[in-house]
């Protein structure tokens, strides 16, 4: 903002004769620097314009953007909050005050459901920007209700992950969240319904290593970072620079572990598109007559 | 050499002279037998004040203790008829996960185990307990075979953690866990695990998504080291002490919140200080962990662990 701040405001004062301009007209893309106009970002769902860089979206904007009008949040399941009484530097408790009244949200997912390009779909996105995205209890708890509203309306279940692991404020509850996300995602496999992971900048820690590595299908953005261990702790472990383009969507898709690499626009249609897809038999079974299933060529009684 | 650890210099220092005293010869100006039988009941009660009120910090030393049995101790010490397995049948063997058959009581098991190793020279092999990719696959293979055959999953964690390297990222070091976990809950067999050492974040729960779960009485469990968690909540990784306090990672914390199921207790001093004790005891308490989920129909199993897990943090823990 210096550039602007330095240049472009005195500018706009003296044209404009006004002193309140806000600061926050315009962006700057982290990766090439252009200054971006605000309700141009917007429109772009926080791409860059000039480069393409996907900037973090806010959840409620990532399912105003995917989701068809008319879908609808659920309200998250009540846990016992501060179940350690952990205090760092702060009280956890006051952490999470903060956390919830800067975001007005009860912790860092919301649940939605609805149709996403007439696709029936509940949707469990993280809010990155509630304590760095982190598990808890109640982000877990909240992946469990969203598997089981996802069978209960037979509707695809899409993880959208933006998480930097666990919540170390919760100590080991936190680690049991992996092996909790993990029963959810069983929940809606056994189910037959489509479960798919679109992981967006960034997933790591816990997140990665539970339900976001379990989909059926994984989608990522462009440059999302995505792994495990942080880039910080493995060059200290292993004492030497980390490859180019280490642990980013692309580089995740070349070794295997994501299917697609989608841009931000096209995310809605291609979700759309896998669901129908990976639905159709379903419906084309249960659509046909029972006695015409069970009457497959070749198979004769006697 | 016995290893000391800092807060158990002072039983060092008397060990240390009781140890002298024996070397002595019988001299007619002092009874040596009874000072080394003074000291020693000075001694065995400095362990048992000192033990028996270790702070988290402490516990974290013990658990990490070099003298601490390990997995391969424990399989060594509680199975008959072991045959280890190698291999994730994609890629390596990884020597951080310990792998096989035998029979625990007699009966047939599944046993897995992460394994720091021993020796230096031991200890690189293993990688220290940190497994990579391939070990958690290999760990999925077994329990998918134990699955198969019906035999119960036996699992020994002693790890710092999943191993955070490059080659671990690029061969998915994620899935690999995430995969472990879900065949840890699908397993239509019973499976028990122990946290024998440091329960060490997302590579300990990929072996301990399990329908008993014990822990050693000293061993610690978490989701990220003392260290760790100092270092980013506190800016500063001496603060480790003050952020295993916080972490609630003992044995007893754990049971309180309902996390783990048993806690086995040690010797006095330690499982480093007998480990022989200590694995027979662990043996014990497996067998009354394993006994009444034998015969279990594989369904009923896998239905109760997921209740049993998705309980978990529902409730605010008992005071
Ligand atoms: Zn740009």
């Amino acid at each position: 903002m210096n550039w602007l701040t330095n240049y472009v405001r005195p500018k706009i004062r003296t044209l404009l004769g006004r002193k309140d301009v806000p600061d926050n007209l315009w962006h700057k893309c982290p990766a090439c620097e252009q200054m971006i106009f605000h309700l141009e970002l917007a429109k772009n769902l926080r791409v860059c314009p000039n480069c393409g860089h996907h900037m973090r979206l806010p959840a409620k904007e990532r399912l105003a953007s995917l989701m068809d009008e008319g879908f609808a949040t659920i309200e998250l399941p009540a846990v016992p909050a501060d179940p350690l009484h952990f205090r760092d530097q702060k009280r956890y408790a006051d952490r999470l005050k903060a956390a919830r009244a800067e975001t007005e949200l009860d912790d860092a997912i919301i649940v939605a459901h609805g149709t996403i390009g007439g696709q029936r779909a509940v949707v469990a996105v993280f809010a990155f920007d509630f304590m760095g995205g982190s598990m808890g209890t109640a982000v877990g708890e909240a992946l469990v209700a969203a598997a089981k509203l996802a069978v209960l309306q037979e509707a695809a279940l899409i993880a959208i992950t933006a998480s930097g692991g666990a919540r170390m404020q919760e100590g080991a509850l936190s680690l049991m969240q992996m092996p909790r996300t993990t029963i959810a995602v069983q929940i809606v496999k056994e189910a037959g319904l489509p479960y798919i992971v679109v992981l967006t900048d960034p997933t790591t820690g816990g997140v990665t290593a539970s339900f976001a590595m379990l989909g059926d299908i994984h989608v990522a953005e462009p440059g999302a970072m995505i792994g495990f261990a942080g880039a910080r702790v493995i060059e200290q472990t292993v004492r030497e620079k980390l490859p180019e383009g280490f642990q980013r969507a692309e580089y995740l898709n070349e070794h295997g572990m994501v299917d697609i690499v989608a841009r931000r626009a096209e995310l809605r249609d291609t979700l759309s598109r896998l669901i129908g897809l990976l639905t159709e038999p379903a419906a084309r079974r249960a659509a046909r007559p029972s006695a015409e299933v069970l009457a497959l060529p070749g198979i004769s009684e006697g | 050499m016995r290893h000391f650890l800092d807060f158990e210099k002072p039983i060092a220092e008397i060990e240390g002279k009781i140890e002298e005293l024996r070397h002595l010869p019988e001299s007619p100006d002092m009874n040596i037998s009874e000072e080394v039988e003074r000291l020693s009941e000075k001694v065995d009660k400095l362990i048992r004040s000192t033990y028996a009120k270790l702070t988290p910090w402490q516990k974290t030393q013990v658990a990490r203790h070099p003298g601490r049995p390990h997995a391969a101790d424990v399989v060594a010490g509680l199975i008959t008829e072991f045959v280890p397995l190698a291999g994730d049948r994609a890629f390596a063997d990884d020597r951080a996960i310990i792998a096989g058959l035998g029979r625990f009581e007699g009966s047939a098991v599944a046993v897995l185990g992460t394994e720091k190793g021993a020796e230096t020279e031991d200890r690189v092999a293993h990688n220290f307990g940190m497994a990579r990719p391939e070990g958690y696959r290999k760990a999925r293979r077994v329990i998918e075979l134990a699955g198969r055959f019906g035999l119960p999953v036996l699992t020994f964690v002693d790890t710092p953690g999943a191993y955070p390297g490059i080659d671990a990222e690029a061969r998915g070091q994620a899935e690999a866990i995430a995969r472990a976990i879900e065949a840890c809950l699908a397993a239509p067999v019973p499976v028990v695990s122990t946290i024998i050492g440091e329960g060490g974040s997302g590579g300990a729960i990929a072996l301990a998504a399990a329908d008993h779960v014990l822990m050693f009485e000293h061993a610690i469990y978490s989701v990220i080291s003392p260290e760790g968690c100092a270092s980013i909540l506190w800016r500063d990784a001496a603060l480790a002490e003050t952020a295993a306090e916080a972490l609630k990672l003992t044995a007893e914390d754990l049971k309180k919140l309902g996390l783990i199921d048993t806690i086995v207790p040690e010797p006095l001093g330690g499982a480093h200080r007998d480990p022989t004790a200590a694995i027979a005891a662990l043996g014990k308490a497996v067998s009354t962990a394993l006994a009444p989920l034998s015969g279990e129909p594989g369904a009923r199993l896998v239905a109760r662990r997921r209740e049993k897990f998705l309980a978990m943090g529902r409730a605010a823990p008992a005071a």
